[in-house]
């Protein structure tokens, strides 16, 4: 165990050598905003769709999905499918609309043909949203994470940190990192970490997954009846409804919920993607909108065959290590993946030191999944506040590149730091709840006012105004008086009981609470169309005409 | 530090002009172009892919979490060994979704690529004759 801990840290100390050679090399070739903020625009579609695979693969997909699938079976793979399906939404109707119109930022695209201040104010306030919630589950989860993957057991030390010193020491570790990438290399080289964190997170995967293929023959029928057999569920283990949708005996109410529940975590997943501001600001890293189609299909393509690999690492998780091995490290499952590291290396590498070593590999990997991640997201919220809040807002768009990015630096710094503190006090929030929220704002804000924009002629100020804060307030606050976050055993206030709505997930009032607040704000206000600005934005966005 | 001609601070704030020189082709270019006929096709060429694209895999999906939620025997059904419907059905959205992936990019790159790129040529020239 000791040796494994002493080389996961020597192999995620040159990930981060690499990467910070990089981002300072990057910093040399950051010269003006366009670098800044969008990687210069050079990066070729194959790389761009490394990118963003590397940014939306988090720890949530690699560790989480593992980890619900080791723990409660097929369910797990709805998340999967989810996520991928998404990516439709991002493709057809989103990602080429949205690099021929825009600049810099989501809100360049939303306040194109409206009025500047209103809308872009919305919009950096759901973007600031958005990314910090989901800041926060990684933080958090790397926190969690580290304890276990480390193997401090409580009462033990670590370098004379107990636990829970080790768990904050990790939080500000990632979130001054981060800050680093951010500050130094900007969209060049976070760009450049999410390309390697991509390609080492596909090779862990593919190597484990040929593992536990070779475990059972290459019989995908036997890795899932091993996995059925241990977990001693039976072929229910295979099957939805173990975790979500549940059907309780005898209470028709509370199985209509669960069922409904799922449906919205369903919905939710899939609309959420396409508003992903850190997602969406990659399109922007590309010449133009075919390469950023380019891309979106070499992300589907990894992303999907990534996903797929989820089944093996989940299901043979289950079926090698066992959930009662998982839990016992991890309530929540998290540990799936790495215990399954160890368990194969043990086998197929030589022993105990095998197994030490694949661990170490597989741990590093996790890490620098969470601080690609991390970096993402803290530019996007960075790139927003400086270029929608400060050069639109504050000085009306007469702030110079200069003062821009300036104002960018500053602000990935305070947002670091805000996260650094929040992450540390929200230790104890369940992660998957963070990342639902985060999705859930993405799909109810975020999306119905981007797709109104594209293609609603009539779509007013007041519209996408409505669409976003609607959209945040209905999630946020349905999901405030959600039994997550109290009224039930494994809320974030167990011993609280405000709940009065019943799901877990507020996708499905939500979302279309979003797209209804824009069809009213549009159709209750009185602004005519600006003719000449919608022209403008639909021949741009359609033929690419004057791209930046 | 010599006595230069005084350095004018740094761009005193241009007249209220529009900030972003974003209208590099005019926008009567602009105009003129989205109501011809070509850009109409071109609108058209888009909106009945994508739209009808959109609603059938969402419909597909969602069918997918309806049947999960609500038929859990049907998708329990074994077909080979342990591989039941359940299975084979998420593995199909997979295959569903690089298919219309695949699809779109074959669409766009036939049919709406060239027509994009000659409406473009048309903003720019349109931005200097008329």
């Amino acid at each position: 165990m000791t040796n494994a801990r002493t080389l996961t840290i020597v192999l995620f100390l040159l990930f981060v050598l690499m990467t910070l050679s990089i981002t300072v090399w990057a910093s040399r070739q950051t010269r003006n905003a366009t670098d800044f903020y969008a990687g210069g625009r050079s990066f070729s579609a194959f790389q761009n769709g490394m990118a963003v695979s590397g940014d939306y693969m988090s720890a949530a997909s690699f560790l989480g999905i593992a980890g619900i699938i080791a723990l409660s079976g097929y369910d797990g793979f709805l998340y999967s499918i989810g996520f991928l399906v998404a990516w439709l939404v991002a493709l057809l109707l989103v990602a080429e609309l949205l690099r021929n119109a825009g600049k810099y930022t989501m809100a360049d695209v939303l306040s194109f043909r409206l009025s500047q201040r209103p809308v872009r104010t919305a919009a950096a306030v759901s973007t600031i949203t958005v990314s910090i919630f989901y800041l926060l589950a990684q933080m958090v989860g790397a926190g969690a994470l580290v304890a276990l993957l480390l193997g401090i057991k409580p009462g033990q030390t670590f370098l004379g940190m107990t636990p829970g010193a080790a768990k904050v020491a990790t939080i500000v570790l990632v979130g001054a990192l981060m800050i680093v990438y951010v500050v130094v290399g900007g969209m060049k080289g976070t760009t450049y970490v999410q390309i390697i964190k991509a390609f080492l997170l596909m090779c862990g995967a593919i190597l484990m997954t040929v593992l536990v293929m070779v475990a059972f023959r290459f019989n995908l029928s036997s890795l899932l009846g091993a996995a059925a057999t241990k977990s001693g569920s039976g072929s229910a283990f295979l099957e939805p409804g173990l975790r979500y949708g549940k059907e309780v005996a005898g209470d028709a109410t509370q199985t209509f919920y669960n069922k409904i529940d799922l449906l919205s975590l369903g919905i939710a997943l899939v609309l959420g993607t396409a508003g992903l501001p850190h997602i969406l600001i990659r399109f922007y890293t590309v010449p133009n909108a075919r390469t950023a189609r380019k891309s979106v299909l070499w992300a589907i393509g990894i992303i999907g065959f990534f996903y797929l690999m989820t089944l093996a690492l989940g299901f043979g998780a289950a079926a090698l290590v066992g959930g009662k091995a998982i839990t016992a490290q991890d309530k929540a499952g998290n540990v799936a993946a790495p215990l399954l590291a160890q368990t194969l290396g043990q086998r197929y590498l030589g022993g105990s030191t095998g197994g030490a070593i694949l661990l170490a590999v597989i741990s590093a990997v996790a890490f620098a999944t969470i601080l690609a991640v991390v970096a993402g997201l803290t530019l996007a919220s960075s790139s927003s506040l400086s270029h929608d809040f400060y050069a639109n807002v504050i000085k009306r768009g007469q702030a110079s590149e200069r003062q821009e990015v300036v104002v960018a630096r500053v602000a990935a710094i305070g947002i670091g730091a805000v996260s650094i503190v929040l992450a540390i006090f929200a230790q104890n929030l369940n992660v998957a709840f963070l990342v639902a929220l985060a999705f859930a704002v993405a799909a109810s804000a975020n999306l119905p006012a981007i797709l109104y924009s594209l293609f609603w002629k009539r779509f007013t100020t007041s519209g996408a105004v409505w669409a976003i804060y609607g959209g945040l307030i209905a999630s946020a606050v349905l999901v405030f008086f959600s039994p997550v976050v109290s009224g039930s055993a494994t809320a974030m206030f167990p011993g609280h009981d405000w709940q009065w709505f019943p799901l877990s997930n507020p996708g499905i009032i939500s979302i279309p609470v979003g797209f209804l607040c824009g069809w009213l704000g549009t159709v209750l206000s009185a602004t005519p169309t600006d003719a000449a600005k919608y022209a403008e934005l639909e021949v741009r966005s359609l033929t690419g005409a004057g791209a930046h | 530090m010599s006595t230069q001609t005084p350095v004018p601070p740094a761009a005193p704030a241009p007249p209220p002009e529009e900030p972003a020189p974003r209208a590099t082709p005019d926008s009567s270019a602009y105009l003129a172009v989205e109501q011809s006929p070509e850009f109409a096709e071109l609108r058209k060429a888009l909106r009945s892919f994508v739209f009808p694209a959109t609603v059938a895999f969402f419909a597909w999906y969602a069918l997918y979490v309806i049947l999960s939620a609500y038929a859990r025997d049907f998708m329990g059904t074994k077909i080979v060994g342990n591989i039941n419907v359940a299975l084979v059905f998420g593995l199909l959205q997979f295959v569903s979704t690089f298919v219309i992936a695949w699809l779109y990019a074959r669409y766009a790159s036939r049919r709406l690529d060239p027509l994009a790129d000659r409406l473009r040529a048309r903003v720019q020239d349109g931005g200097q004759s008329s």
